[in-house]
């Protein structure tokens, strides 16, 4: 398996030719051809898109005709979701080299309309007529996790001035200055601003344009094309109520607790044995839940994890240290494909500046809206 | 001579400051609405009570249902006050979205307007109210107990 992804706060073209960036990386690093792709599969959220079906048109513009191409959509993780069906695809004996392109273009609509697509994600019918959005959504587990654990805004900051940590030196990243607690503490600094309470500008991502490409290859392909391919170990997939009357924790996601549960059993590992981990940190609470869904902290105790920069570079359990989307910017159908690079990168000893001492397994987690889709993928160098 | 068109069942355009639904078949909510009650439905065969309503059992497939009036106390379980609004809902900030659970079923909605904030506690009681928006839309919101 390689990837590539390329991030811009606004790409200057159009999304064919946003996808054609990261593909044209992803199959030069594997020393693959078109040809050699025997099927395709396209990850987004289509409601930013004009295009209708686009999986038909990156098909013929990447010149992956007549090959059969498939469209995948569970909003934010919906390139995680590519990955695993590119993955039993191969793992069928149905096709060997499977592409699994992700992309959002999503800088040509204003952050108000952005914000009542993105709303729609939830339940239309009951939910968004009340005005809802997804940092609305994020700040009620905030509140709650607030309430039952004694999190503080302090805490959720610190997550912000880590990613900021890395973010500075992730030349693909939007977000590239510092961020401070102080920035935080000041009201009058653009990040304590309000937004949804308890969460301020600090605390969420930005929309971004964004494509990534993973190729997915059998054993037998992957040995003959690629001198350090990385291996999936496990997958864990899970769906929870998109209607926030249909779940039973506000603390943290059900759907990543599962797709955890089910990732680390298939992988035959433990939370303990991962050496560096990408999760999805839309807001600083989604990453604090994060660590309790995935294990590395007991519930409640995420705080004491981020306080202690355990998940720093140099601590025990790494996270997100390509910035996340905090820094990255998060273009919804590419997000999990930037995610998966990170780790492969990480997993080849290839991450530059933000390489974390010689892991040799990682995990992504990949959220879709707030906690509808869960997506835990394993992956190893060996 | 063609037949005369059948007027669509459009009143659930009516719910909430932007309704994004028009057709559904619980549409005598907003009826229900209308004369200040909000309502669940009630499977009639297996006996669950649904909240939102839906004209479905998804556990025994029956579509015979009846509507239960959403009454008594619910616990705040959460909420959150929104600064900035998605396109179409400037008017109303700031608000507060919010969930209450009534044991049986959890009722998604709006914290009643005139509450500040240092009379919100997560874990109160407060109970559900039909609504009329300004704009002459309908929904409901949640008061203090």
């Amino acid at each position: 398996m390689w990837d590539r992804v390329i991030l811009f706060a606004s790409y200057p073209g159009s999304i064919r030719e946003l996808v054609f960036e990261g593909f044209r990386e992803a199959v030069t690093d594997a020393g693959v051809t078109a040809k050699d792709i025997d099927a395709s599969v396209v990850c987004s959220a289509p409601e930013y898109d004009k295009q209708r079906s686009p999986s038909g048109i990156l098909a013929e513009y990447l010149g992956l005709n007549p090959q059969p191409t498939f469209y995948v959509e569970t909003l934010c993780s919906s390139s995680s979701t590519g990955l695993k069906l590119a993955y039993s695809l191969v793992a069928s004996g149905l096709h060997d080299v499977v592409a699994v392109m992700g992309f959002q273009k999503m800088s040509e609509i204003s952050s108000a309309e952005s914000q009542e697509r993105m709303g729609r994600g939830a339940d239309i019918q009951w939910e968004s007529p009340f005005g809802t959005m997804m940092p609305a959504y994020y700040a009620m587990y905030a509140q709650a996790h607030m309430e039952k654990y004694g999190t503080r805004l302090e805490d959720l900051a610190a997550i912000r001035v880590k990613s900021a940590t890395y973010g500075q030196i992730n030349d693909r990243a939007v977000y590239r200055k510092p961020v401070t607690a102080e920035m935080f503490a000041d009201p009058a600094d653009i990040m304590a601003g309000p937004v949804a309470s308890p969460l301020r500008v600090g605390d969420c991502c930005a929309n971004a344009d964004g494509s990534s490409c993973i190729i997915v290859a059998s054993e037998e392909k992957a040995r003959l094309f690629c001198k350090k391919p990385i291996w999936i170990l496990g997958f864990g997939t899970a769906s929870a109520s998109v209607n926030l009357t249909g779940r039973d924790l506000f603390t943290g996601l059900r759907a990543a607790e599962q797709a955890a549960a089910a990732a680390y059993k298939m992988a035959g590992v433990g939370p303990g044995d991962i050496d560096v981990a990408e999760v999805h940190d839309c807001f600083t609470i989604a990453e604090m839940m994060a660590y309790e869904n995935l294990g590395f902290a007991k519930p409640g105790e995420a705080k004491d994890l981020i306080q202690s920069r355990e998940t720093y570079r140099e601590g025990s359990i790494p996270v997100n240290v390509d910035g996340g989307l905090l820094s990255k910017g998060h273009p919804i159908g590419a997000t999990g494909g930037s995610q998966i690079r990170t780790i492969v990168l990480q997993l080849r000893g290839e991450a530059g500046a933000m390489q974390v001492k010689e892991p040799e397994i990682g995990l992504v987690h990949n959220i879709g809206g707030v906690g509808i889709y869960g997506n835990v993928t394993i992956l190893c160098n060996q | 001579m063609s037949k005369p068109k059948k007027e669509a069942d459009v009143r659930f355009g009516k719910f909430g400051t932007v309704s994004f639904t028009t057709l559904t078949k619980v549409n005598d909510f907003i009826d229900h609405l209308e004369n200040g009650k909000v309502m669940a439905t009630h499977c009639k065969t297996c006996n669950t009570t649904f909240f939102p309503p839906r004209a479905d059992c998804c556990h025994c497939l029956s579509s015979d249902m009846t509507w239960q009036e959403v009454s008594g106390n619910g616990k705040l379980v959460t909420y959150s006050r929104l600064k900035f609004a998605p396109m179409g809902f400037d008017g109303d900030l700031p608000y507060c979205i919010a969930l209450l659970d009534y044991g049986d079923y959890r009722v998604f909605g709006r914290l009643d307007s005139a509450l500040d904030d240092s009379e919100i506690r997560i874990g109160m009681p407060m109970t559900t109210v039909a609504n009329r928006l300004p704009n002459g839309q309908l929904n409901y919101v949640f008061k203090k107990a």
